[in-house]
């Protein structure tokens, strides 16, 4: 009985691993993008939710829930030009600018937002690739939504773009060392505003994950600091953005915990139990920090590790 | 001595326009986004003035909203003198309430002074913690203390509804999960004639005494030194970790003791209403003021402001309380902007001969 109580659990936890873990993907993969190139953006909360919104208003308005996913990427990648922007004027604090985004981020999506909390919009779809299976929870945990197997693709993607291309080592050297750089005549501002934006990009389609897939509709408590955790997970997964692939898997899966939990009735524990992904967090980082010491595959140019 | 004049009128000039350009093109953008939504812009700030400083009664309202933003902007703006961005002070000042609601609770046949000492201990204490952890976290495990204070935000808020829908929970209150209500001794009662409570007066007395320490003091002149330069505070034998972890809690013991006057002044209770965002508005109050705990009282008040206009704003114009977050971004966004025009133009020679109060977080 105790066997088969923990074996939902984890299938359970397993299931929400990659149900819950694309926002994390995507908007990691974003900042990875971002804080390769020198710059940290913290405001990737406020650009997940910006993405929520404009994904789940363009899916109602066109009729397409990919449209919405574009739009809402180009609504990410807006405020990610406004910070890269800011950020290059002088004295001007690129964690300060990210706050800001918060703010305007959220604030945005909730004061356009407000007329989508009512209507259903068409959703993203999902692939089913537990046909083989018998068991009607193992089925419905490989469930797999469409926008978690592009986040691989991109991945998989930006890891070779960083090895193997000449514009990844063009943005790695401006991370690494932004004089080089310049020396070597790139534009150190044109290159992290390239790589804010298309970052932001990612952050904000990691947004429309939120209000068209899971938990799937629009409302003013979608995000709980999603975006916020995922700029921890980059120093976690060490710049990697394959690594971030399976720090954001985890941190699906920790999500999951809760609510698994409470489906077997353990629901006394509730709040501190769906906290587990900040402690988790926390933790990850007091293990993989060093005093006095910058973290291990830090781009030179950050300030934040 | 005229020249001295001079440089100080330049001085003075730039202290008060920088902001001013910040301010005005913050209110151009801010007009632009309602103007879109169809509500007319002039309409809306003379809204606002109405209802965050045009009557008596809704500077009340103000000045009780920028009560909790003054301790709440000394939670951020103390680390800030040593460099250091947190963005705890929320689950300080939410812990510390809900500290500060149970310790009424286990006291209650204390005496009102003691009780309300023990509650802004309690509270002070919680918000220590909550706001400490980051700091020995930075200190012992070089944890970003910007990321880890956040976190622990979400924790708090998580341990906050969890103890107030379990154990904390007063059975008899059945509309919303809350504490047992503080007894009457331990309240916090208003300023004779107004419905201004003397949190307000805590805040005031803070934002001073803060000041006098940062700059009159030894220990604040540590505090900046370290701020400038880390080496040269380590050489002149400044302990770094000791002095970071104890400003980290002394900054959460403020916020810690603004829920509890929040609590003890306005609800009589500990529930979700304390969650109302204060500690996020700090932080902002903060930067506006350039961590300055003297200009923070001010900003405090112009930020209540708007906070106490939201909702006449939305009653009158239909705009949803949202629209204030997105005025606060605006302004935050051209605040820091603005930044860059110090030391520029008109203002470009004299920056080298008068030093004010530099930002520590601003980068070169």
């Amino acid at each position: 009985m105790t066997g088969m109580v923990g074996g939902t659990v984890l299938l359970a936890v397993l299931s929400g691993a990659v149900r819950s873990s694309t926002p994390y993907l995507f908007v990691s993969l974003g900042e990875c993008l971002t804080e390769k190139s020198g710059r940290t953006n913290l405001g990737q909360e406020g650009i997940l939710v910006l993405g929520a919104m404009v994904g789940y208003a363009g899916s109602y308005e066109t009729g397409s829930a990919w449209a919405g996913v574009l739009l809402a990427g180009f609504a990410g990648s807006a405020l990610g030009a406004l910070h890269a922007l800011c950020c290059q004027l002088r004295r001007v604090n690129d964690v300060a600018v990210g706050i800001a985004l918060i703010l305007l981020g959220t604030g945005l999506a909730f004061l356009f937002g407000k007329p989508f909390i009512q209507p259903s919009a068409p959703m993203l779809s999902a692939l089913s690739l537990g046909w083989w299976a018998v068991d009607p929870s193992i089925r419905a945990a490989l469930r797999v939504n469409e926008l978690f197997l592009v986040g691989i693709g991109v991945a998989v993607a930006m890891h070779l773009f960083f090895l193997r291309t000449r514009w990844g080592l063009i943005v790695r050297t401006v991370g690494g060392n932004a004089e080089a750089a310049r020396a070597l005549g790139y534009s150190v501002n044109g290159v992290r505003l390239a790589a804010t934006t298309a970052g932001a990009f990612l952050s904000g389609m990691g947004g429309s994950f939120l209000s068209l897939f899971y938990p799937g509709s629009w409302t003013e408590s979608l995000s709980n600091g999603q975006g916020l955790i995922a700029v921890a997970l980059v120093i976690f997964a060490r710049w990697q953005p394959l690594r971030c692939l399976w720090a954001a898997l985890m941190f699906g899966g920790a999500e999951a915990i809760g609510p698994a939990l409470q489906a077997i009735g353990l629901s006394e524990v509730y709040y501190v139990v769906a906290a587990a992904p900040y402690v988790l967090t926390l933790i990850i980082m007091a293990i993989s920090c060093a005093p006095g010491r910058r973290a291990a595959g830090a781009p030179g140019e950050l300030k934040i590790a | 001595m005229i020249l001295r004049l001079r440089t100080t009128a330049l001085a003075v000039a730039e202290l008060a326009l920088v902001p001013a350009c910040a301010a005005v093109a913050a209110a151009l953008i801010f007009g632009a986004v309602v103007a879109v939504l169809g509500v007319d812009p002039v309409q809306v700030y003379s809204m606002m003035w109405l209802g965050g400083f045009g009557t008596w009664f809704s500077w009340q309202n103000t000045l009780v909203r920028a009560a909790p933003l003054m301790l709440t902007a000394l939670c951020f703006a103390l680390p800030a003198q040593m460099g250091y961005a947190i963005i705890g002070g929320e689950g300080a000042f939410v812990l510390g309430g809900l500290a500060a609601a149970e310790a009424s609770h286990i006291f209650v046949a204390a005496p009102g002074p003691v009780m309300m000492a023990e509650m802004a201990i309690s509270g002070g204490i919680a918000g220590a913690i909550v706001v400490g952890l980051s700091g020995a976290l930075r200190v012992w495990r070089g944890v970003n203390e910007t990321i880890s204070s956040l976190l622990l935000t979400y924790l708090s808020i998580a341990i906050f509804n969890q103890l107030v829908e379990g154990p904390f929970r007063d059975p008899s209150d059945l509309n919303q999960a809350s504490t047992y209500p503080v007894p009457d001794q331990g309240l916090i009662g208003s300023i004779p004639g107004t419905s201004i409570h003397w949190g307000l007066g805590v805040g005031f007395v803070a934002c001073l005494v803060a000041s006098l320490v940062i700059y009159r003091t030894g220990l604040g002149f540590a505090m900046r030194v370290l701020g400038g330069n880390g080496r040269a505070a380590r050489m002149v034998g400044i302990s770094a970790a000791k002095l970071t972890i104890g400003v980290f809690c002394a900054g959460g013991a403020i916020a810690g003791i603004g829920g509890m006057i929040d609590v003890a002044a306005i609800d009589g209770k500990a529930n979700n209403s304390l969650i109302a965002g204060y500690g996020y508005t700090g932080i902002f109050v903060s930067f506006i003021a350039r961590h300055n705990p003297l200009i923070i009282i001010p900003v405090s008040v112009l930020l209540g402001g708007i906070g106490a206009s939201g909702g006449l704003v939305q009653r009158r114009l239909g705009l949803p309380y949202a629209s204030v977050l997105v005025l606060q971004g605006i302004i935050f966004l051209c605040v820091l902007v603005a930044e860059t025009l110090r030391g520029r133009g008109p203002f470009g020679r004299i920056g080298q001969q008068v030093v004010l109060a530099p930002d520590p977080l601003a980068s070169s």
